[in-house]
């Protein structure tokens, strides 16, 4: 297991690679990682995610050939704006699938099947716009004819814990686990940030065993990212940054704003966009 | 019988009715009306019902937010499966046979307008039960033919064959006019009651496709005394439900 910084990780990706990012919408994403990925010169990245801003950031900075998800939402904002510009430019290739088929797709590959079966799809124009996808038919006497969603495997996943050992076991402590380990599992190669890198034998003071996700054989590398899901949400460490994710999307709406947006916030490291978000936060208020 | 309710209120309770005769299952409430819809269906007619906190954490029946449960995504996938829930979706486009439409307006290659994407509407529709909520009932929004059918419609179930498609239902679209249905011989959509005030009129101009509509239309009930109190004094007290109509 190796001790990675956010660049070292994004160092680890090579143009080309289909990358699975973790969490759901604005939800515990690996923003740090992401972040890291726009400082590099990576392009024509497939993209696996249950879209948030993580998906937006990346489609902005130019690195995104395709996209595979069902859906990009910033939750509380439900679209997202640099999602929907590519689209209504034709700025990006889609593969437009179901949330219970991406599941599939992930879980299909982290057991190394080529496919799995469900009945989600059918009937649906996901099936017109997918040409590629087939179906299978039961060969059991019910004979039912449902989707064969294939693997969908990845070369890199990318995850935000809230914590992890140096030896690469990660623990969620918010409401829900997303399915980040099973993008782990579909990867050939995981990397995991975390908002504290604490000893083994600290894991269990912050949450049970079960709330140890991830173990060590199912990642390559771990990052301590303090604040590395913001401005996503990392409960209990920290709620969703409203207040900069609705900045973020009013910059990300408007041509002109976002080069503003991308200087001072995005133009240094890791470390200078955390001090940025600080500043933000502890500035007076102007009133117009 | 209350003569004092809102439009908001009428809506309701219409969403409730949607959950009418639903046991333990999860009811997956999208947008505040139908949600209020849910909650107000368990605290009367539906206390089987299951409700989420729009997280990960099931509460339970009755006042306060005792936790029941635990439900992350993968799991409300899992009970999608198992048919064990009934969805209450938005719809930015349908059509007279349901088939509904989130993902994008225009030419899916290039749309004139992305939305949120299918999500989980192909899953749902297929599995489990599914109705529709529409805050603003218009041409634009019941169209003769959806952009990307996301969710399935009737016809597009039919021709999937009677076992793929054993599990398709779609039961009631709650609108701020009106509660439409499916209940013909070709499962189009029709007119099965108008919110008071509203006229049948009012509901076939606001579609953009042939309505089918009973000689004679009831009117949306009333909620009771009972559940306006509990609307008004539990469930919104803020009444912000008022807005989702605005």
């Amino acid at each position: 297991m190796t001790v990675l910084t956010p660049d070292e990780v994004a160092a680890e990706l090579r143009s080309g690679m289909t990358i699975g990012i973790g969490g759901w919408g604005s939800r515990r994403k690996p923003m740090a990682l992401v972040r890291a990925i726009l400082r590099s010169e990576l392009r024509d990245l497939t993209v696996v995610s249950y879209g948030g801003p993580d998906v937006g950031l990346l489609i902005a900075g130019g690195h995104v050939r395709r996209l595979v998800t069902g859906f990009v939402t910033l939750d509380s904002i439900p679209l997202e704006p640099h999602f929907r510009m590519a689209r209504q430019r034709g700025g990006i290739e889609l593969t437009e699938v179901d949330e219970q088929m991406l599941h599939w797709g992930l879980l299909a590959a982290s057991h190394r099947l080529p496919f799995l079966p469900l009945r989600a799809g059918l009937g649906s124009d996901v099936l017109r716009v997918n040409p590629e996808l087939r179906t299978v038919r039961s060969p059991y006497p019910d004979g039912e004819e449902l989707v064969a969603m294939p693997a969908l495997r990845l070369d890199v996943a990318l995850i935000h814990m809230n914590r992890a050992d140096p030896a690469g076991n990660g623990q969620y402590l918010g409401p829900d686990p997303y399915f980040d380990d099973l993008y782990c599992l579909a990867a050939e190669r995981a990397f995991m940030s975390c908002e504290r890198i604490v000893p083994t034998a600290s894991l269990l003071e912050s949450g049970p065993p079960q709330s140890l996700l991830i173990n060590r054989a199912m990642v390559h590398g771990v990052a301590e990212t303090p604040g590395g899901a913001h401005f996503t949400s990392c409960a209990p460490d920290y709620e969703r940054d409203e207040a900069f994710q609705a900045r973020y999307a009013v910059a990300a709406s408007d041509p002109d704003a976002w080069p503003r947006f991308l200087a001072e916030y995005l133009a240094g490291d890791e470390a200078s966009y955390q001090e940025a978000v600080r500043r933000l936060r502890t500035e007076p208020v102007v009133t117009q | 019988m209350s003569g004092t309710a809102t439009r908001a209120e009428v809506c309701v309770a219409a969403c409730a009715d949607a959950w009418r005769g639903d046991s333990a299952i999860l009811a997956s409430p999208m947008g505040l009306i139908p949600t209020l819809g849910a909650r107000l269906a368990r605290l009367t007619f539906a206390p089987g019902l299951l409700l989420s906190d729009g997280q990960a954490y099931l509460l339970a029946r009755g006042p306060g937010q005792v936790l029941e449960g635990w439900l992350p995504f993968r799991d409300v996938l899992r009970l999608a499966g198992a048919g064990r829930r009934h969805v209450m979706m938005g719809a930015s486009q349908l059509d007279r046979f349901g088939n509904q439409n989130i993902s994008c307006i225009g030419d899916w290659r290039q749309p004139r307008a992305q939305l949120l994407g299918v999500r989980g509407a192909p899953c749902n529709t297929i599995n489990h039960p599914t109705s529709y909520w529409v805050p603003r009932h218009s041409p634009r929004v019941f169209v003769p033919a959806v952009d990307m059918v996301s969710g399935v419609g009737y016809d597009r179930a039919a021709g999937l064959g009677p076992r793929a498609a054993r599990f398709h239902e779609l039961r009631v679209v709650v609108t701020n006019l009106a509660v439409l249905d499916f209940q013909t011989a070709d499962r189009t959509m029709r007119l099965r009651s108008l919110h008071p005030g509203v006229t049948a009129g009012d509901v076939i101009a606001a579609t953009g496709f042939p309505l089918a509509v009973p000689d004679d239309v009831p009117a949306t009930r009333w909620p009771t005394e009972g559940e306006l109190a509990l609307i008004r004094g539990q469930l919104d007290p803020a009444g912000l439900r008022c807005q989702e109509l605005a």
